[in-house]
């Protein structure tokens, strides 16, 4: 959109070449361009803020969301929505705690059993796996929308947890599965290497695969891709298991980080994910549009503010608040962009 | 020409039905190998469902279709183009976040041996292809940045990448301009000189002419028969697709001119500047230009859909302020919008709530909204237009587009205007529908009325006007009486003045 400005004939050239250079910057990377705002605010603030242990932590801290939200970025660019991933996180802790307890454990749920730790891990990544083969399978073959259609799994999957534990926690889990969530490699926490590289992986898999460029297709404009013939079925369906397969990744690393498996864990994660991927820039609204590096620059946004806040004694409960305002805060920016951008 | 070479394409006793209507009965359609086939009718004939079921879009309930000499059984679309046959759309279809190589070869990526998509080398396929075609589009470029005829001559490329031994074109020229039709028709005669085939459906009468080599003709879904474009005459190929003879579409009657209705003085905004126009009673007010010249958004600017930056409107004389659509219609205009699907109709509501959206408010008794009245009104209409439709109740995305315009032109007129606004009245409505509109315009103005009509096809412009102003980017450039209007002067001045012998042509 051409300012009024640009429209007199006296305005020089130039303002409208850096005018127009400053909205594409900015379009592109104002997401980055508030994270670091952020960055610098923060550490005015707080000198506490930019210590390493508290950068560490702040990145441990949002790397559960931030992997379900890998996934649900990719769910939101193929226009649909997965609302069930926050109760994929609590099936998947507890079927992979019950298989990893201590031998010894008098109250353990399968006694005496003792498995490599390989196991459980495969185990979280298959139970999310499957609920992502079912979210896909009634948004591909039944045609429900994906709202409704994770909604219902949400609650299920959510009731299913709660059956398979009877209602209890599982604990006195192995050291091996304690250290995905609390040990340290290379001096890193574990959740975050596995952060890091779920995102690279992801990454690759959404920009430089034929996948990725079909779930973008099938996103953008559904009719296009089926004609230039694309198996739209099946392309939702997969998005969607690899969207389970990292909210099942997530629930191992929650439970291994607290030491338990709990059928309750993970409650409204889903709407935290949802929300770093709209921060990040994916659109609910267009599909199509979302990346990996603004839903984790968007994960970020959300635990630094909670850090700063956290850090400068401001009341928990304001977290939400300011929470709250910057989800609808993104998603006003977002639609400026696209209008300004007409 | 080629009139005894092979069939490539046979379809036989074809037939699909659609719960409450049997789109095709019994059709059949043989193209020969490297030619050109035009296929013509009016919206509704069964063209479109046709091609579906050639794709795999659609799965015939009968018949047959004998490709190559091979009987296929067509599901999908993948199946289709993987045994030759490919199609441009009507409705373009272009995934717009995705840049021109990725929509080029979409389904179709080449991978680097490591199964990663190979950007560089998809970018260097549709550079060298477009470079071919003479389109002058960067691949890397995001659709969202194109013109609607930029997108589609990417979606011709799109086609022909496919190196289909039959290519289906669906109204390909609906949105570009005349340039843009050489380029294509450059290719399509390039296309055929290779033993390509092309199907061509088209609504536009000189392209048949110039580029076909047969024509197949449906009306009503069936087949109305077949014959070399050579032996054709415009008069007969319309008396075989509305099954009327039509002699004159425009039925033009030059109505007697009132006192000026609307007058626009210096009118700034986006995409254009300085403009000024007066319309008078009884009058239409014909705009042309070539795409981009601004005339929509001037349009929208006088409507207030986008606020103008500067200048005066005056109604009736009286100057008036224009911050919305809104004050536009309290104001006795009404705008009927270029794209249908996307600014005018509610795709998923009835027939009847399409028509009365805008005058609501005439039907209302306090919070209730009274329906007898509505269906009265809406039923007057329907009957006035020749509205096709199974009932008022139907949902309007069943309709045919020529169809869907007519609820629309009913939708302001029952607002009552005083001056209607008709961007692209005609565009994508079949040769029947089109002559309905002419003569609904026509009885408009006899009452007193004003219209003003911004259109791309000449034609229309010269055939219905009582003056046209000519825009070329952003700026009016100038004004022809309906007397000394010629396509060769309008065109001139569109194109900015400059005497551009391959325009004039």
């Amino acid at each position: 959109m051409e300012t009024p400005a640009a429209m007199t004939a006296t305005a020089p050239a130039k303002w409208q070449r850096a005018a127009g250079l400053f909205r594409t910057i900015f379009s592109k990377y104002g997401i980055f361009l508030v994270f670091i705002a952020m960055l610098i605010v923060a550490s005015i603030l707080s000198p506490a803020f930019l210590s390493k242990t508290n950068l560490i932590n702040v990145v441990r801290q949002m790397s559960v969301v931030g992997l379900i939200a890998l996934g649900v970025t990719g769910v939101i660019v193929s226009a649909g929505i997965d609302l069930s991933s926050g109760s994929v996180v609590g099936l998947a802790a507890v079927v992979a705690a019950s298989l990893s307890q201590q031998i010894d454990y008098p109250a353990a749920f399968y006694k005496g059993l003792q498995l490599p730790i390989i196991l459980p891990v495969l185990a979280a990544c298959a139970v999310g796996g499957a609920v992502g083969l079912l979210n896909g399978t009634l948004v591909a073959k039944t045609r429900i929308p994906p709202f409704i259609a994770t909604l219902g799994t949400l609650t299920a999957i959510r009731g299913l947890a709660l059956l398979y534990t009877g209602g209890r926690p599982i604990g006195d889990l192995t050291d091996d599965y304690n250290f995905i969530g609390q040990g340290d490699l290379f001096g890193i926490p574990v959740p975050i290497l596995i952060l890091v590289l779920m995102a690279v992986v992801t990454h690759v898999l959404y920009s430089q695969t034929k996948f990725g460029k079909y779930v973008y297709a099938i996103g953008g404009n559904e009719q296009a891709a089926r004609v230039s013939g694309i198996n739209v079925g099946k392309y939702k369906m997969l998005m969607y298991v690899y969207a389970g397969f990292l909210a099942g990744l997530a629930g191992l690393v929650v439970s291994a980080r607290i030491g338990s498996g709990q059928p309750g864990q993970g409650a409204g994660y889903e709407l935290d994910a949802i929300a770093a991927a709209v921060i990040g820039g994916a659109s609910l609204s267009a599909g199509g549009i979302g990346t990996v590096p603004g839903t984790i620059v968007g994960a970020l946004i959300i635990q630094v503010l909670n850090n700063i806040l956290d850090l400068t004694n401001v009341s928990a409960y304001w977290q939400q608040i300011v929470k709250g305002a910057i989800i609808v805060g993104a998603v006003i920016i977002d639609q400026l962009k696209h209008h300004g951008s007409k | 020409m080629d009139s005894d070479s092979p069939y490539v394409l046979e379809m036989e006793n074809i037939t699909k039905a659609f719960p409450g209507v049997r789109a095709l009965s019994n059709v059949q359609l043989r193209v020969r190998k490297g030619t050109v086939h035009g296929l013509m009718g009016e919206n509704g004939a069964g063209k479109s469902t046709l091609m579906k079921c050639l794709i795999g879009i659609y799965v015939p309930d009968s018949g047959t279709i004998t490709f190559k000499g091979e009987k296929l059984h067509i599901t999908s679309t993948h199946y289709a183009l993987s045994k030759g046959i490919s199609m441009i759309h009507q409705e373009l279809s272009p995934v717009p976040q995705m840049t021109v190589a990725e929509n080029i070869y979409l389904g179709r990526e080449p991978l680097t041996w490591y199964g990663l998509v190979d950007m560089p080398k998809m970018n260097r396929m549709a550079a060298e292809l477009l470079d071919r075609l003479k389109i002058k589009i960067k691949p890397t470029a995001r659709m969202v940045e194109l013109s609607i005829a930029q997108s589609q001559l990417v979606e011709i490329a799109k086609a022909v990448s496919y190196d289909a031994d039959l290519i289906v074109m669906d109204e390909p020229t609906s949105a570009i301009t005349e340039a843009e039709v050489g380029v294509l028709f450059s290719i399509i005669r390039s296309l055929k000189a290779h033993g390509h085939a092309i199907i061509y459906i088209t609504h536009k009468m000189d392209e048949v002419f110039k580029i076909t080599d047969e024509v197949t003709v449906f009306r009503d879904g069936q087949y109305m028969g077949t014959e070399a474009t050579s032996k054709l005459t415009e008069a007969i190929l319309i008396e075989k697709m509305v099954g009327r003879t039509l002699t004159d579409m425009f039925h033009k009657e030059t109505v007697p001119v009132g006192e000026v209705m609307l007058e626009v003085e210096n009118l700034s905004g986006h995409r254009f500047r300085n403009v000024g126009f007066q319309v008078k009673r009884g009058e239409i007010l014909g705009v042309a230009g070539l795409m981009g010249a601004g005339r929509t958004e001037l349009i929208e600017g006088v409507f207030g859909v986008v606020r103008a930056h500067a200048g005066k409107v005056r109604i009736n004389g009286k100057e008036v302020v224009i911050k919305s659509p809104k004050d536009a219609i309290a104001a006795g205009m009404a705008l009927l919008t270029e794209d249908r699907k996307l600014t005018g109709l509610y795709i998923n509501a009835t027939v009847r709530e399409n028509m009365f959206i805008a005058n609501i408010h005439s039907y209302l008794v306090g919070p209730f909204v009274r329906f007898r009245k509505i269906e009265k009104d809406c039923e007057r209409m329907r009957g006035v237009m020749r509205i096709k439709t199974p009932s008022l109740l139907e949902i309007i995305k069943n309709l045919s587009g020529g169809n869907q315009q007519k609820v629309l032109i009913s939708r302001w007129l029952l607002t009552d205007p005083d001056l209607l606004i008709l961007d692209e009245p005609t565009r994508g409505i079949d040769v029947g529908a089109k002559s309905e509109v002419y003569r609904l315009m026509i009885e408009f103005v006899r009452t007193g009325r004003s219209i003003i009509m911004i259109s791309s096809e000449l034609p229309e412009i010269l055939g219905m006007s009582d003056r046209i102003m000519v825009m070329h980017e952003g700026d009016k450039v100038g004004e022809l009486s309906r007397s000394e209007a010629t396509q060769e002067k309008i065109l001139q001045m569109a194109t900015g003045m400059k005497i551009d012998s391959e325009l004039a042509a």
